[in-house]
């Protein structure tokens, strides 16, 4: 049976349609009119004039949307896919100490202390666990939350951190000073300081590939799912499913920094 | 991986617990130490001038000059850090041009302008313009030529003109009083205000920035008062060095109270990051925040002052009775002890605030580079440089008050040009 959450994904295209993959059915359907038409045309026939005329493609308009972010950690199986994914797709330098989206596994033992790690950001998995007395472990997905009230785009003193009229949060790259008082502002930790460009860097959610109707890259690798990417402004998506059948917790939200990454049964050890 | 990551490789090894994974990299180093450091001499510095203006403590008028001066060296370094710290130096300007009006630290641009031009250079413009009238007409070459240009051509020595320049510095003190609580309070509200960070979110880091920073400048212009008298060979203005030592000791016990109230609603309220604060306190912070700041840059003063200075008992009389030998030294080493002090606290919310992680898990260190834009030896050169900038400014406007001109010389001076009252 066909997983219920294992929707498709893709966004609409830049002109608002989403292609779908055409079926044994769907060719059918289609191929029926051709051999009418040409029946109609072959009979002399003309065409209907009040016959709706195929609708212009429309220009991709931002404020249409407001993308975000389901994450099911019950899914992820901490592989770090994405977040290699991520680091090629975005040219995130290699090195463990920038990660535009990483991985987080908790250890929680019986006697109730918590080991949390995410070596290398979990790009190459986890080690085998070692603690001992273990009551529950899992792997928690981390990125940039893309908060609808962004302190990071608060406090940047110029501008170069805005949020776009879809709802997300960008960095100027010719515009950042370099200050990096937005990484002290994110309380998640999701922002550093790029070695070459010595500008603030975070995860776009693939903004590059967003507008060209094309998934984030950690949510196209992921093999379990675990990371369902939409618009909040549509209701029939994987996300808004998501949003109905889950429990939904978002990071830190006594901040008041409405995160727009939603967690679906979020343990409440993770910060 | 190059040498250039050795640093956080070594950062990364010494991590205890968990951090984010950004937060290998520590953002802001020894130059935003420095930042509020230097900013707070300027406050401290202005403020104590303003006693003598505005507050009419006459005994510490050997010293309004002197402090004028040094608020001035000071605030020009002021922005040096900033700007040596960013990524983008070259973009710097866009501060000015196209201010996040939300942000913070996008005021830093007006705050400052506003202190400098319309407080600080002011006050001394008004302040010096009758003696630079007067030095200019017994001058030649340089020295003539820079009192010349600092009078701006406004040589008007009339009783009534006197009178406009001792107004207009009174009131610009009176703007300046608030101006430079704004400027300091402004540094405090920078970190205060970051949500994100349990070690800075208070209400009372902006206070206990102002109130340190008026410790430092009091402190500052005490060191500064005692080693110039030292190497001009005068005598040091007893009653002076009393007054300053009795204000600092006030600023002192009103800087540790609001520091103590922080600490102790911290530890009463207990919320979800005192676990790791208070290991970061035991362990990463310990010599800093309770060796340095706390026992030797606070206390130890504070008990110093206390016990010699003449702050409690009032007309020259302390609790225990010193002769001006030992209390100049005691002032001296407790000026020294709490300049020691607000780096420290300068240093523990700076560097404090980065070293446990947002994940509220785990705790990071500080490396220290030595060389480059970021290290430690820039921070020295700054750190010296409003000194430098401060003896080139003493030479050009002689602070003390015997070089100040008199009413009687300013008369000598009408007499000798042949005008009795007129503008020249």
């Amino acid at each position: 049976m066909k997983d219920p959450d294992s929707q498709d994904q893709r966004l609409p295209s830049p002109d608002g349609s989403l292609e779908t993959p055409m079926d044994r059915r769907g060719f059918l359907a289609r191929s029926l009119p051709v051999p009418l038409t040409l029946l109609t045309v072959l009979q002399g026939g003309q065409q209907e004039p009040d016959q709706p005329k195929p609708a212009e493609a429309a220009p991709y308009k931002a404020s249409d949307h407001n993308y975000s972010m389901g994450i099911d950690p019950a899914r992820c199986i901490g592989c770090g896919r994405c977040v290699e994914a991520c680091k090629t797709e975005n040219d995130v330098p290699r090195e463990p100490f920038y990660f535009r989206t990483w991985i987080e596994r908790y250890v929680v033992q019986t006697d109730g202390q918590t080991m949390v790690a995410s070596p290398n950001g979990g790009i190459a998995g986890f080690p085998p666990i070692t603690e001992t007395g273990i009551l529950r472990t899992f792997f928690v997905p981390k990125l940039c939350n893309q908060c609808a009230a962004p302190p990071c785009v608060q406090v940047c003193p110029v501008g170069a951190t805005f949020t776009t009229p879809d709802g997300v949060v960008l960095v100027d790259e010719a515009y950042c000073i370099g200050c990096r008082y937005c990484i002290h502002a994110c309380p998640y930790g999701a922002r550093f300081l790029h070695p070459v460009s010595h500008t603030a860097e975070k995860c776009t959610f693939c903004y590059h590939r967003l507008v060209k109707g094309l998934i984030p890259a950690c949510v196209e690798v992921c093999p379990t799912q675990a990371r369902i990417f939409g618009d909040l402004n549509r209701r029939s998506s994987p996300l808004s499913r998501f949003m109905r059948m889950n429990q939904i917790q978002q990071l830190k939200a006594h901040l008041n920094t409405a995160p727009k990454v939603f967690y679906a049964n979020l343990d409440g050890e993770v910060k | 991986m190059t040498d250039a990551f050795q640093p956080l490789m070594e950062v990364l090894q010494q991590v205890k617990g968990y951090i984010y994974p950004n937060e290998v990299e520590l953002h802001w180093g020894l130059l935003i130490v420095v930042y509020p450091y230097i900013t707070g001499l300027v406050a401290g510095a202005f403020i104590l001038a303003s006693l003598e203006r505005v507050f009419n403590v006459r005994e510490v008028q050997p010293t309004y000059r002197l402090s004028l001066l040094t608020a001035l060296a000071f605030l020009i370094v002021a922005p040096l850090p900033l700007l040596a710290h960013l990524g983008h130096p070259t973009r710097s300007f866009e501060i000015f041009l196209t201010p996040n009006l939300h942000s913070a630290m996008a005021m830093f641009g007006f705050v400052y302008a506003w202190y400098l031009t319309v407080v600080l250079l002011l006050e001394i413009w008004f302040d010096y313009r009758k003696d630079a009238v007067v030095w200019a007409r017994n001058e030649r070459g340089l020295r003539w030529f820079l009192h010349r240009v600092f009078t701006l051509g406004a040589n008007d020595l009339s009783p009534r003109s006197l009178e406009f320049d001792r107004r207009a510095g009174r009131l610009i003190t009176l703007i300046g009083i608030p101006s430079a609580f704004l400027l300091h309070g402004y540094v405090g509200f920078i970190f205060g205000s970051v949500k994100a960070n349990p070690w800075w979110s208070s209400v009372l880091i902006p206070v206990v920035f102002l109130f340190s920073a008026i410790v430092s400048g009091i402190a500052l212009i005490m060191l500064l008062y005692i080693l110039t008298s030292l190497v001009r060979r005068i005598e040091i203005d007893m009653a002076c060095a009393d007054k300053l030592a009795s204000f600092l000791l006030y600023a002192l016990i009103v800087d540790f109270s609001l520091e103590m109230l922080d600490f102790i609603q911290r530890l009463y309220e207990a919320e979800e990051s005192i676990h790791i604060l208070s290991q970061m306190i035991a362990s990463r912070l310990f010599i800093s925040l309770v060796v340095l700041q706390m026992l030797l840059g606070t206390l130890l003063p504070m008990i110093a002052l206390a016990l010699i200075s003449p702050a409690f008992r009032g007309q020259g009389r302390a609790l225990v009775q010193a002769p001006p030998e030992l209390r100049r030294l005691v002032y001296f080493c407790s000026a020294i002890l709490i300049q020691m002090g607000i780096f420290s606290t300068r240093w523990n919310v700076v560097i404090g605030g980065q070293l446990f992680s947002k994940s509220l898990r785990g705790l990071t260190v500080y490396k220290m580079e030595l060389m480059g834009l970021e290290g430690f030896f820039m921070s020295a050169l700054l750190l010296l440089l409003p000194f430098l900038l401060l003896y080139l400014l003493v030479v050009v406007l002689p602070p003390w008050p015997d070089k100040e001109v008199s009413l009687e010389a300013v008369n000598a001076d009408l007499l000798s040009a042949g005008q009795t009252g007129q503008p020249d």
